[in-house]
């Protein structure tokens, strides 16, 4: 596996961003400079990058913000050819949900969230199913396509994972196949 | 000279009629009179304001004679209206000394021209919000967090689509008489070029002979559009109706010759208004009441 690790605290990155010392996420062109910062240090990942966007500095998140710093990002790395970039969020607060969760479900995006008190969950367009699956995979850590097989016989369960790791809200190593839970990889190189 | 008598009680229910005389076109001298003024709310002191910019932004001299009334003119003080009006109108009659900030004030009168404008109003509210919001309206301490993104989008509408300056501004009442409780209400207006103009390039074509105001203010009020071609805009105003319908709030915009409201069913407002005079520009009236 080569993934570059990357953590990104978001709190900080916004004082040094912007040019005025702003303790909140708030206006889109604070929301762009945040996002291109983070594309910056992403630049300069492998082909493949593991970040963690750490929210927990962050007080106030509003939709502008949540739009570039989230779905934006989100979005733009999907669209690379070049590099492939995996992202966690962590520190999200039960006040930043609805913007994230709003600002997902206008792109139809999903994300994995990591709340302050450590739970972690699937934001954006994710149908009951997919959550099922992605759930299983986050308690055990790494799975391969039988162990999934043995919990979920529904034809759909490829379909699903396909999703996900469309949606890099799981990482499928393509030389071994095995299926793993983002927060294990970020548990293990960050 | 043309001479605006401004209404004895000047607040949110007699708007209107200071927005009406500021729509007047070709009007080079305006004096609007103040005189008579017994009771004055943020929501009348924004209006006042956008009535002399936009006076003075079509080239016109607006005057303000002050309210004789001693009360009137240290709330007018507390709020920062003068500060604010100094850049706007001759002011006729003696300005009183800045006074101490009034307790339940959430937010004096702040003008925003650029995007640091909005990033001073959230820094500067936190603090005197949640102590109001949970004391005031029983609303939980998180709710500070909601109600500054309301305050950040609506403020960012006016850097953003209005390209021309405003004004914001939010106090606490008890609206002992018409609601048996305490509201929240946030009134924020400016002087741009409207919902009309700023969606004109982007969406006119489709809506054909039915593009007016009234299609414009539904079309980014109901369904998020924006001048903007990404995807990503025009959540700010939905996200804003959603949260203020869970407190069981009114959001109502006016712009050009209409107003559109969500009303709540403590509310009698009417939904969409199409008949207004024409004022340019925006005004923005949140209403937040407190938990039964």
């Amino acid at each position: 596996m080569d993934l570059t690790p990357v953590t990104i605290d978001v709190g900080s990155l916004v004082s040094k961003t912007v040019t005025s010392l702003h303790s909140h996420l708030v206006t889109r062109p604070t929301g762009r400079a945040v996002r291109m910062a983070i594309e910056t240090q992403l630049a300069s990942a492998g082909a493949q990058s593991l970040s963690l966007i750490d929210l927990s500095e962050v007080t106030i998140l509003d939709f502008s913000c949540a739009d570039e710093v989230v779905a934006k990002l989100l979005q733009r790395c999907l669209e690379s050819d070049t590099h492939e970039a995996f992202f966690m969020f962590r520190g999200v607060r039960e006040s930043h949900r609805d913007q994230i969760q709003v600002v997902l479900e206008r792109q139809a995006l999903i994300a994995v969230a990591e709340t302050e008190t450590g739970d972690r969950e699937l934001l954006g367009v994710v149908d009951a199913y997919e959550a099922k699956v992605w759930q299983l995979l986050e308690n055990r850590g790494s799975l391969v396509l039988e162990d999934f097989e043995r919990v979920f016989s529904e034809p759909g369960l490829g379909d699903a994972l396909d999703r996900l790791v469309k949606h890099r809200v799981v990482f499928r190593s393509s030389t071994s196949g095995r299926y793993h839970a983002l927060s294990q990889l970020v548990q293990e190189l960050l | 000279m043309n001479v605006f008598s401004v209404p004895a009680t000047l607040d949110y229910q007699t708007l209107d009629e200071v927005l009406d005389a500021a729509g007047q076109v070709g009007v080079e001298r305006m004096l609007f009179d103040a005189r008579h003024v017994r009771w004055v709310d943020p929501s009348g002191m924004v209006a006042l304001l956008v009535a002399g910019a936009v006076v003075k932004k079509q080239g016109g001299s607006p005057r303000l004679q002050l309210p004789d009334n001693s009360d009137v003119l240290g709330y007018l003080t507390r709020m920062g209206f003068f500060r604010e009006a100094a850049g706007t109108f001759e002011l006729l009659g003696q300005v009183p000394k800045r006074a101490s900030r009034l307790s339940d004030v959430l937010l004096e009168i702040t003008a925003i021209r650029a995007n640091a404008d909005v990033h001073a109003v959230i820094d500067d509210v936190q603090s005197r919000a949640g102590k109001v919001l949970v004391s005031r309206l029983g609303y939980p301490a998180t709710s500070v967090v909601q109600f500054s993104v309301i305050l950040s989008e609506v403020c960012q509408n006016i850097v953003e689509h209005a390209e021309g300056p405003g004004w914001v501004a939010a106090q606490a009442y008890n609206w002992t008489k018409r609601l048996r409780r305490y509201v929240v209400v946030i009134t924020v207006m400016d002087v741009g070029r409207g919902f009309r103009h700023s969606l004109n390039d982007e969406h006119a074509a489709r809506y054909g002979d039915r593009w007016g105001d009234t299609t414009a203010l539904e079309a980014a009020f109901l369904h998020g559009l924006t001048r903007f071609p990404d995807s990503g805009r025009g959540q700010g105003i939905q996200q804003i109706r959603r949260q203020v319908q869970r407190w069981d709030g009114s959001i109502t915009i006016r712009s050009g010759t209409a107003r559109i409201s969500q009303v709540p069913d403590w509310d009698s407002a009417v939904p969409v208004v199409d008949d207004l005079k024409w004022f340019p520009g925006a005004q923005i009236s949140i209403i937040l009441p407190a938990v039964k």
